[in-house]
Formats: C-alpha cells, structure tokens, sequence
C-alpha cells in the first residue's frame, strides 16, 4: 500500500531521515513513534507530498508519489493534524465536506455522506451539521477532523498526533471510535504519536524511530517481548511489567503429579512419603480433573485397600489458564491448601500455582529473566 | 443651495466607484506580495511611498494622463485607497493561522482554492478594516477634486473660499464630515461583527 524505499530528507546539514525504507501493508493501523526530531512527522508528511524528500522513492499503491499531481494525490489521502485545523469559518457540514466538493461529488451524495458520517459518531445530523467548530468542545471538534479526513473515503488517513491536544478522557473515547472506524471502514492509518499508550492500544504495527531510521519495525505484542534496543526499552517503560498482562499459565508449574482415582491409598500415601508432598492431584480415567487428595485426609477417612476416588476434596481453588494471574494470586493467599489448581479449557490439569512458582514468576516479570 | 443634494450624491458615487477599483486592485496586490516573496517588500514600500505625494501634486500629475474632471479624481482617489487595503490584506493573509493552512494543503486545495476558500474568508475581517478607513480617507479627500474640475462636495467649498462665504464653505464641509462618520459609524459595527464571528 505505502512503500518507502532508501527514503533522505536533509535540512541543511542535519539529516531528518536517513535511507529510510518500509512496507505498509493495506488495512494496517500503523503508529509512527519515537523522541521528538526522530523524523516521524516527516516521514508522515512525505507520504502526501506536503514535505517533499531529497532522495529515495514513495510508492502508495504501487505509484510513485512524485510522479502524481501532489494536489489529486493529497485528496485521496485523509489528513488530521494535532491543531485540528477545522476552517473557522464553515459549519460542520461545509468542513466534512470540502474534500468531496473538491471532487465535485453532487451535493446529494456529500450530503447523505455528512449525515452517515456524523451518525457514526453519534453526533446527530440535525444538531451538528450547521454548528460553527467554535461552538463544539475539543473532543467534537477532531471528532469532525477524523470525518472530515473521511468524507472522500480515501483508502488511506495521516494522523499527525490527532488526540495530543484532548484531555485523557476525551482521548481514550476518540482512540477507541477511531480503531473501531478503522476496522469497520478497513482503512490504512498512518499515526504519529509519542505517546507509547497510544501506539500500543492503537496499531497493529508500530515503527520506533530514532534519528531518521527505523530502530524496530513490529507489533506491539513483539516490541513489548523483544525491545530492539534501550531506548525502546526506556518508552515502553511501565509497560514492560504491567502492559502484558500476566496469566495464570505464566506462573504456574507444568511439571506436576497427578494421579488416577482409582489408586489405592496405601499406594498413594507412599507415593507422597517418596516425593515429599502432602497431598496429590487427582485424576479421571479421561485425564480431566477430579479433586485433590492429602494425607491427612487418607489418615482420617482412609481405609487400607481402598480406592482413593472416594475420598477426593475439592478444597483447592481452581483457575483457568487464560485467568488472570492476579485473582489466581488472591486465590492462592486465601486457599486453605496452599496452592491453587490450574485447568486447561478441557478441564484437563495443566499445572499447580504454589508461592513458590507464583513468587519465582513475579521475581522474572520484575528483574528480567536472568535475574532469578 | 438647492444644489446640495446632487453635490452629495456626486461626491458619494466618486469615493464609492473609487472605492470599488482600490478594492479590486488593493486586494490583488496583497494577495502577490503573500504569493510572490521577492515582489512582497516592493509592492509594500510602493503603496506607501503614493501615500506620501501631496495630493494636489498627485492630482496634477494624474491629469496629465486623465485631464480634467471626475476619472483624475477617482485615480487619485484610488492610488491613496490603496496603502490600508494592501497592508490589511498581506497582514491578513500572513496572519492565517499556519495549521489552517497545512490543512488545507494537506486536503488537496490548490492554492488558488486555498486563497478563495480559506485564506481571504478568515482575513476578510483585516481586508474590511482596510477599506473602511479607505472609505473614510476618500470623502475629504475627494474634496480636493474641484481643483481639477470634478464634481462633488469640493464645489461649494471652493466657491465659499473665493467669495469668502464661511456659510457656504460649511454647506460643503459638513456634509463631507457627516458621512465620513456615519460610514466610519457603520463599517466599524460590520466590523465588529465579522470579528466576532
């Protein structure tokens, strides 16, 4: 869809982007981040021409750029800038839309197009349309931006950090409407922000960039694994503990006992005497999960001979392995037990959560893996 | 005096139709010294070097090209409307908030769109400023057209000069400071109201 190929722009003496090539993929929600001066803006105002390269190539959707009239260019590309940059003086409807009266689209079909648009984002045709922006509230206002930028359904949006100027509330309203318009009108977003919240909520790849080159090219799921370097280490910073939620399957042990129901309890006593534990995970003949067994339990209720299936307890907290680590972490504080049984969705064992494992886990998320 | 009602009204259509060009030709000017860099600094020093000639000097000259009557007038007139709609409009242009700008460029407005669509509608109020005190300038000014023969309120004042008639001189005075008010009254309130919008 886009393609930069050994893309230089220079100011001067001062290199702004440094050979500079990548892919974008249709469809993609693609976020463009990295310290101020890090190119990012640029390498955005490339793609519509407003800022034109000294070297290299662009292509979008196989074309070169350069080779375009850069004013047909710009309106089948959409553009929402951090100022908003609505016209003061048009109404909502005349600012949506500019872009298809450029296109000498009839006025009928903008029209509906403006009403359509607005519903999207529920704001009601009747109340809005003929609202100067001056009498809307930020958060309306790069609404109308984002429906200005597309009203000519341009196959492709720039968004230079569209939501730095709104309060934190507003913001997360806009950038959860924007990703869904995303998806349901299957456009390919091209954001800059630096703020790295933003870039891991919104995109499905994220290009750190760091004096005019792309430092790592990923999704948010692998930068958040494997940083490329200190300095995407350094802004993805909280979220390297906290961004990827720890599941009970991170803090578990997989190795476990287990055994089946119909053992008998001599048997399985010295079974626990030989490995040293106190009680056991019992169970079914079709590997799902029966209850536990102690010895104790065995001590009290247990005849000699017989099956242990009998005397099974449910005592022990169960959890998912896709639960979050955190309840199962409560769930082991409180359990009478010691340790909390992990299934699989099949409600087959999959592992046993114990302080042991918990804290082993904890230990790595907090220092790293090598630290434990 | 029962004259007065046509000297008034030829005075008015004077300053109006002079008016009328300066506007044309002021705004063309503003809109070439934002466009054109080299040629910005030229045009701003030249209107108001104009500013500068005494206008019976100006209209002398003037009258060689256009002799007597009301089009030597109406060019003077003209050439001094220029310096505040010129300067209001390159202000005006210059000053358009540069986002705006990058919107509009980056939406795919060529510049001519851009100048008719979004950069003149938002300086329009500065442009307007511009012509009122153009407006306001031109009525005492266009006095001064009886020296070469035009028409309007500079009639009767001449004629009481030379009879040594004050209340003649006032006939003709008074009306020129009565509308210049009443347009300074009328255009600043317009004003306002753009600004406000």
């Amino acid at each position: 869809m886009i393609r930069f190929e050994s893309v230089t722009k220079k100011y001067g003496k001062k290199t702004i982007l440094n050979k500079l090539s990548f892919e974008i993929n249709q469809g993609d929600f693609v976020v463009l981040i990295g310290p101020s001066g890090c190119g990012k803006t640029t390498t955005l105002k490339s793609i519509n021409r407003l800022i034109e390269p000294d070297g290299g190539k662009i292509y979008v959707d196989g074309r070169d750029i350069m080779k375009e009239n850069p004013v047909e260019l710009r309106r089948k590309i959409g553009y929402v800038i951090q100022q908003i940059g609505l016209f003061p003086n048009m109404t909502v409807e005349q600012n949506i839309a500019v872009v298809p009266k450029l296109l000498k689209v009839p006025k009928e079909e903008w029209q509906q197009r403006v009403k359509d648009l607005l519903n999207l984002v529920a704001m009601p045709y009747e109340e809005n349309a003929h609202m100067y922006p001056s009498e809307l509230s930020g958060g309306q206002q790069q609404r109308i931006g984002v429906l200005r930028a597309l009203a000519a359904s341009p196959p492709i949006v720039l968004m230079d950090e569209p939501f730095g100027a709104l309060d934190p509330l507003t913001r997360d309203s806009l950038q959860e409407e924007v990703k869904k318009l995303q998806k349901k009108l299957k456009k390919t977003i091209v954001f800059v922000t630096h703020d790295m919240d933003e870039a891991l909520r919104m995109a499905d790849v994220v290009i750190f960039m760091d004096q005019g080159e792309i430092v790592q090219m990923a999704s948010p799921e692998e930068m958040l694994q494997n940083p490329a370097s200190p300095l995407v280490k350094s802004f993805l910073g909280k979220h390297l503990n906290n961004g990827a939620v720890l599941l009970a399957s991170d803090v578990m042990k997989s190795r476990v006992l287990k055994v089946h129901r119909e053992m008998q309890t001599l048997q399985s006593v010295e079974l626990m005497r030989n490995r040293d534990v106190n009680s056991l995970i019992v169970i079914n003949d079709d590997e799902t999960y029966a209850g536990t067994i102690s010895i104790e339990r065995i001590k009290s209720a247990g005849k000699a001979g017989t099956q242990i299936g009998g005397l099974l307890t449910m005592e022990a907290p169960v959890v998912q392995v896709s639960d979050p680590a955190q309840s199962a972490f409560e769930l082991l504080m409180e359990s009478p037990t010691g340790y909390v049984i992990v299934l699989h969705e099949d409600q087959t064992v999959a592992g046993l959560i114990t302080k042991t494992s918990m804290a082993k886990a904890m230990g790595e998320t907090l220092w790293g893996g090598d630290a434990v | 005096m029962n004259n007065l009602p046509n000297y008034i009204l030829e005075h008015l259509v004077i300053v109006l139709i002079a008016t009328a060009i300066a506007v044309v030709i002021g705004i063309l000017l503003g809109v070439i010294a934002y466009w054109v860099k080299w040629a910005e600094q030229a045009i701003l020093w030249l209107v108001e070097i104009i500013q500068t000639i005494p206008s019976l000097a100006l209209l002398a000259l003037l009258m060689i090209f256009f002799g007597l009557g009301n089009p030597t007038i109406i060019a003077g007139l003209v050439l001094y409307a220029l310096m505040p709609i010129v300067r209001n409009a390159h202000i005006g242009l210059t000053g358009v908030e540069n986002h705006l700008k990058d919107a509009a460029k980056g939406m795919g407005m060529s510049r001519l769109q851009r100048l008719v669509k979004v950069e003149i509608p938002l300086s329009f109020p500065l442009i307007f400023s511009g012509i009122r005190i153009s407006v306001v300038n031109s009525l005492s000014i266009a006095v001064m057209g009886v020296l070469i023969g035009a028409g309007g309120l500079g009639f009767p004042v001449y004629r009481g000069i030379q009879t040594n008639n004050m209340e003649m001189i006032l006939t003709g005075a008074i009306p020129v400071v009565l509308m210049a008010l009443v347009f300074d009254h009328l255009m600043n309130r317009f004003e306002k109201k753009l600004m406000r919008s």
